[in-house]
């Protein structure tokens, strides 16, 4: 199947939108990402109010460290090295946890494997005996104040990743509060999906071809940036 | 003269260690793990031992050398995924391996070392890593009960040490290390430097020596 949009392209959109969203809110907020797209949302910030949290430990996450410059002992929850930011803490993993168990980080963007129309989320584990493990998902997706979805509309295979109900193991139940894939900005308003922008290369009709989850649109929808 | 009998040999630190034993080791990827210890570990003849670890490492490097060395009986942690060797061993029936949430394994630790038997968390609740624990409501949202995780040695990295034990750590070499140095019978810490008594900031200091049994300096026999 032809992507609509081609992956790098989408990854990227994706990342700077999520980025984009917290720049909007135009006040401090503490966020936490996830491995692959959701690292990403780091190279889009410009703001000096926005703090990357890292489960292992630290507050104030920097770029990735330079060619060179990689400390072995300075990493993120991906184990890249990275680099400091000026007010920068370290903790151990208890205190981590419970900044976030503790509703202390105001937002949480991680990949999935599926989101329900229930705001389900499926992300740890693909049941086929090759993987064990969960990380820090379960406690992320429960105690984040905000859990923002990124990942691509659909699977490579074109399997729609937003469906009526989760196939694989569940991460967390009714926690998504943002879909953002490179066909469209999801939120859940009141338990209910709803679409609110668009990407430019679709219309509504092809995009509900390629969503299995039911959702509504919203009455102010946009087009999101290309 | 500060007593400073705490400072020993790697050999005489691994000769404290049991097989069957529970060991808990410091670690987030193979950063803070107290390398010394892990490779002395690796080259004596204990065996059947419960790892208590974040990870376990890369296969045959870090962590992975214990299961490389077949030392392994059971592991309990929460991500393994960097380390396919475990899953192959568990699908064999080689070894068992029970999953916590990375944020519940930390908080058994410390509950562990401070005394708590137990505690109710929403992480995992309804989840197939929660379907075998207690639950319950607390305003109007379902928690489990996740017990307290103790070791018998715990083996932790820290950036320096007193010579009283005192420990401050660097960077995210820090991770479940500090946890680790509360819960468990004997905990062993392996540093970067020994420094004299007096010489570090009491503001800064993350152990305080009462947790730490055993001092050795890390590239010191």
């Amino acid at each position: 199947m032809k992507e609509i949009v081609p992956g790098d392209i989408a990854r990227a959109r994706i990342a700077r939108r999520i980025a984009s969203e917290f720049m909007g809110r135009d006040r401090t907020m503490i966020i936490n990402l996830g491995v692959g797209i959701p690292t990403m949302v780091a190279n889009f910030i410009r703001s000096d109010r926005i703090f990357i949290q890292a489960e292992n430990g630290m507050m104030g996450v920097g770029p990735k460290a330079a060619e060179g410059e990689a400390d072995s002992r300075l990493i993120n929850a991906g184990r890249e090295p990275v680099t400091e930011t000026p007010g920068c803490s370290y903790f151990d993993s208890a205190a981590s946890f419970g900044m976030i168990r503790g509703g202390h980080v105001d937002a949480t963007v991680i990949g999935a494997f599926e989101v329900d129309q229930t705001g389900n989320i499926a992300n740890w584990i693909i049941p086929n005996g090759r993987q064990l493990g969960v990380g820090g998902a379960m406690d992320l997706v429960s105690g984040a104040k905000q859990v923002i979805v990124a990942m691509r509309h659909n699977g490579s295979d074109g399997r729609p990743k937003l469906v009526k109900a989760c196939s694989l193991p569940i991460t967390g139940f009714h926690e998504a509060d943002f879909v953002i894939t490179e066909l469209g900005v999801f939120r859940f308003i009141e338990g209910v999906l709803t679409l609110q922008e668009i990407a430019p290369e679709i219309d509504l009709t092809r995009l509900t071809e390629l969503t299995e989850a039911p959702f509504v649109t919203a009455a102010d929808i946009k087009v999101m940036d290309s | 003269m500060p007593d400073t009998t705490k400072i020993v040999s790697v050999k005489d630190a691994v000769a404290a260690i049991r097989s069957g034993d529970r060991i808990m080791v410091g670690s987030f990827g193979n950063a803070g793990y107290p390398e010394n210890l892990v490779e002395a570990m690796t080259a004596s003849d204990l065996k059947d031992l419960t790892v208590i670890s974040n990870d376990l490492g890369s296969p045959g490097i870090g962590l992975g050398k214990f299961l490389a060395n077949g030392q392994i009986k059971a592991l309990i942690g929460n991500y393994y995924n960097w380390n396919p060797d475990v899953a192959r061993a568990y699908n064999a029936g080689e070894i068992d391996v029970r999953l916590v949430p990375q944020g519940s394994f930390a908080e058994a630790i410390r509950a562990a070392g401070v005394g708590i038997a137990a505690f109710f968390t929403p992480t995992a609740a309804g989840t197939e890593l929660g379907k075998d624990k207690e639950t319950r409501d607390f305003n109007g949202r379902p928690h489990v009960l996740e017990h307290a995780i103790h070791a018998d040695v715990a083996l932790i990295k820290a950036y320096k040490a007193d010579e009283l034990g005192n420990l401050v750590y660097y960077k995210t070499a820090r991770n479940f290390n500090p946890l680790m140095a509360m819960a468990a019978t004997l905990t062993i810490a392996e540093v970067d430097d020994i420094v004299p008594v007096g010489s570090l900031d009491p503001e800064c200091v993350v152990t305080p020596h009462l947790f730490v049994n055993m001092i050795i300096k890390k590239g010191e026999k």
